[in-house]
């Protein structure tokens, strides 16, 4: 017989489970902390080896730098490492289920990504020749037509940058039709459970903000939008809507809305956040809807920041469409034409003015147009119709341990609870939030909307399967089952399991720190240096 | 002195004509740490209902109402640089603004202590 003399025993000692020791690196495994890069990185050298060239000359005169550059040298490998490590300590919807609601934290398909990284899109520039680019142009195109066609539209403005810019672009259009009337009105109604945006849009462009109450189950009170209509006669600009509200519900008189909006010579904008509910259900230009801007990371399954920049073309009706913004495609007989000056425009076209310096973000319309074209109607219909499927799933599955504020009504693609059912735990909604990361899931949305006390908004979206939801309504009950029963150190001291502790809010908001100064060398005691 | 309450969680001690508001110990709970206050100018003229100071707190930002008509006399401008005294002592040395009593008629619309606290029991 020959002898393996490599054997080696498996089983760990007997150290107890709960042994944790204290690593001389202060990682916890291959958890690791990571320092600032200016933290590690040398001031001093570069990580490029290259001889200085000692016969070159100066040639910038006066623009000689006399200070040092400040900024560390890194060779490659030490730089990825860093980023790398950073990004592992991102929770991503491609690491786990992303209950934020309002947010629709859905899947961005791998498809997506494979063509935006196509040469033709990817490598182009928004200062090269238009006729250099035919196809950037008719992609744009289809994009535009497939988002009129879906919200029953006749115009898209396609530059706005995210929703909040979308909510600028939109009113802005409300507006400039209201000045081509020869109107000025001064007031924009907005509903109490509106997104912070909203209002906030209304009164960067000047607008006062009327709040309009909701009724007892969380939608517009239609008495009350009557009333304020009519005490502000002929000063309204309009309404922000969400629709479905930010309460996960469908504002079903959203029709009489609009027409009583009309008739005060008002416009309808319509906050299209949530249309993730209602793609191939229904139509908002069906709905009198004048301006709805489409979150193309929320809807369309183009990233959250991080892998690229949002985008929230806004669709317009056919009143406001002659206002949309430059730049603008138009079709003509021979092909597509950009337009991107004023005296490019005709009669019929009367831009409020420009938002972006160039066209938009290309790489966002390829993964929305790609993920729409790779779905089809039925698809994108069917979509919505899980997303409000699996919304409902997790109400169901929570409702009789936690509270939902306005009954047990079937809701659309998110559901909201208030947090009635911690009354006298003293677990707060924030503590509940935080044992959510010890066990591994990102939050839902938290106080927000404002309507209810404590709100948790949990919008689960189409991509979980039912185990993934099961195990997140286990969890959830497992977490309010320990609340009831009074566990609170599970909560009240949460995270305890993430790379970090509960952050101080507070401090951050009231004595923020937004520079890096380095830190002064450590002073060395005699003794220390024994 | 006399001190009255609004339903929008302000208090208001009128002495003589002159009405100190601020927010009560309910609603700083509610809004919880409060991390900035902007005020209005002395002078600014304000008509009930109106908005005179914006409070924010890590859930939330929200405005104090004037709760009657009249001229501001004097802001708390040491809440702007301490929003935290908002939390600690707000019916006392974290005053909003002093403001002239423009019409007293409306304070009659007001709650006194008792109704107030009658009032948040119902919240
Ligand atoms: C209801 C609602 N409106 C508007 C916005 C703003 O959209 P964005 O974040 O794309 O600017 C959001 C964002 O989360 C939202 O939830």
């Amino acid at each position: 017989m020959s002898m393996n003399t490599q054997g080696r025993p498996t089983a760990a000692g007997d150290v107890g489970e709960s042994f944790r020791p204290k690593t001389f690196t202060g990682n916890r495994g291959l958890d690791m902390e990571e320092p600032l890069i200016f933290e590690f990185g040398s001031l001093e050298t570069t990580g490029v080896d290259l001889d200085e060239d000692e016969s070159a000359e100066f040639e910038l005169g006066s623009f000689k730098r006399t200070a040092e550059i400040g900024l560390p040298g890194l060779a490659e490998p030490e730089a990825m490492r860093h980023y790398v490590r950073l990004s592992r300590n991102n929770y991503a919807i491609d690491s786990g289920l992303y209950p934020l609601g309002s947010c629709t934290m859905k899947h961005n398909p791998r498809l997506n990504e494979k063509m935006a990284r196509l040469p033709g899109f990817a490598d182009i520039h928004p200062l090269q020749p238009v006729s250099s680019v035919p196809g950037a142009l008719e992609l744009i195109d289809a994009l535009a037509h497939w988002l009129m066609v879906s919200t029953n539209t006749s115009a898209v403005a396609m530059s706005p940058k995210a929703g909040a810019h979308g909510e600028l672009c939109g009113m802005m259009a409300i507006k400039a039709a209201h000045t081509a009337a020869g109107r000025d009105p001064k007031i924009v109604l907005v509903p109490e459970s509106a997104h912070g945006t909203n209002p906030a849009t209304a009164a960067l462009l000047g607008y006062k903000v009327v709040n309009i109450d909701a009724k007892d189950d969380g939608t517009v009170d239609l008495e009350a939008l009557k009333k304020t209509i009519a005490e502000h006669e002929g000063n309204i600009a309009g309404i922000m809507l969400t629709n479905p509200n930010t309460c996960g519900l469908f504002e079903r008189e959203v029709k009489q809305i609009a027409d009583l909006i009309h008739k005060a010579d008002a416009y309808f904008y319509c906050d299209g956040a949530n249309f993730n509910a209602i793609v191939g259900k229904a139509r908002p230009g069906d709905l009198g809807v004048d301006a709805m801007h489409i979150n193309l990371h929320k809807t369309f399954s183009t990233p959250h920041g991080g892998g690229g920049p949002g985008s929230g073309p806004v669709v317009l009706s056919e009143r406001l469409a002659p206002f949309a913004p430059l730049p603008f495609i138009r079709k003509t007989d021979k092909g597509l034409e950009l337009v991107e000056t004023e005296a490019a425009t005709k009669d019929s076209e009367q831009p409020f003015g420009r938002m972006t310096a160039f066209h938009g973000q290309m790489g966002m319309y390829v993964r929305a147009l790609s993920y729409m074209m790779s779905h089809g109607s039925d698809g994108l219909r069917q979509a919505s119709e899980d997303a409000v499927l699996n919304a409902n799933y997790v109400r169901v599955g929570l409702q009789d341990l936690m509270s939902l504020p306005f009954g047990e009504r079937p809701c659309m693609h998110e559901v909201l609870f208030d947090d009635s059912f911690l009354k006298d735990t003293g677990v707060t909604t924030l503590d509940f939030a935080k044992a959510m990361i010890d066990e591994g899931y990102h939050p839902m949305t938290m106080y927000f909307p404002l309507v209810v006390h404590g709100a948790m908004l949990i919008e689960p979206t189409e991509s979980e399967s039912r185990a993934a939801l099961d195990l997140f309504i286990a969890t959830m009950r497992d977490l309010v089952m320990s609340a009831k029963r009074g566990e609170t150190e599970r909560f009240s001291g949460a995270p305890y399991l993430a790379p970090r502790r509960r952050l101080d809010e507070t401090g951050a908001a009231r004595k923020p720190v937004l520079k890096w100064t380095e830190p002064a060398p450590a002073e060395v005691t005699p003794a220390a240096a024994e | 002195m006399t001190t009255y309450y609004s339903k929008d969680h302000e208090w208001i001690a009128v002495d003589g004509d002159t009405a100190t508001i601020g927010i009560t110990s309910y609603a700083q709970e509610q809004l919880g740490d409060v991390v900035y206050v902007e005020l209005p100018e002395a002078g600014k003229a304000l008509s009930q209902g109106d908005e005179a100071a914006v409070v924010e707190s890590v859930k939330a930002a929200s405005e104090v109402y004037a709760p009657i008509d009249g001229e501001v006399v004097e802001a708390n401008n040491a809440l702007v640089d301490e929003p935290a005294k908002v939390n600690e002592d707000p019916e006392g040395a974290a005053w909003f603004i002093k403001m002239t009593v423009g019409n007293s008629d409306q304070l009659s619309d007001l709650m006194d202590e008792a109704a107030y606290k009658a009032y948040v029991e119902t919240l």
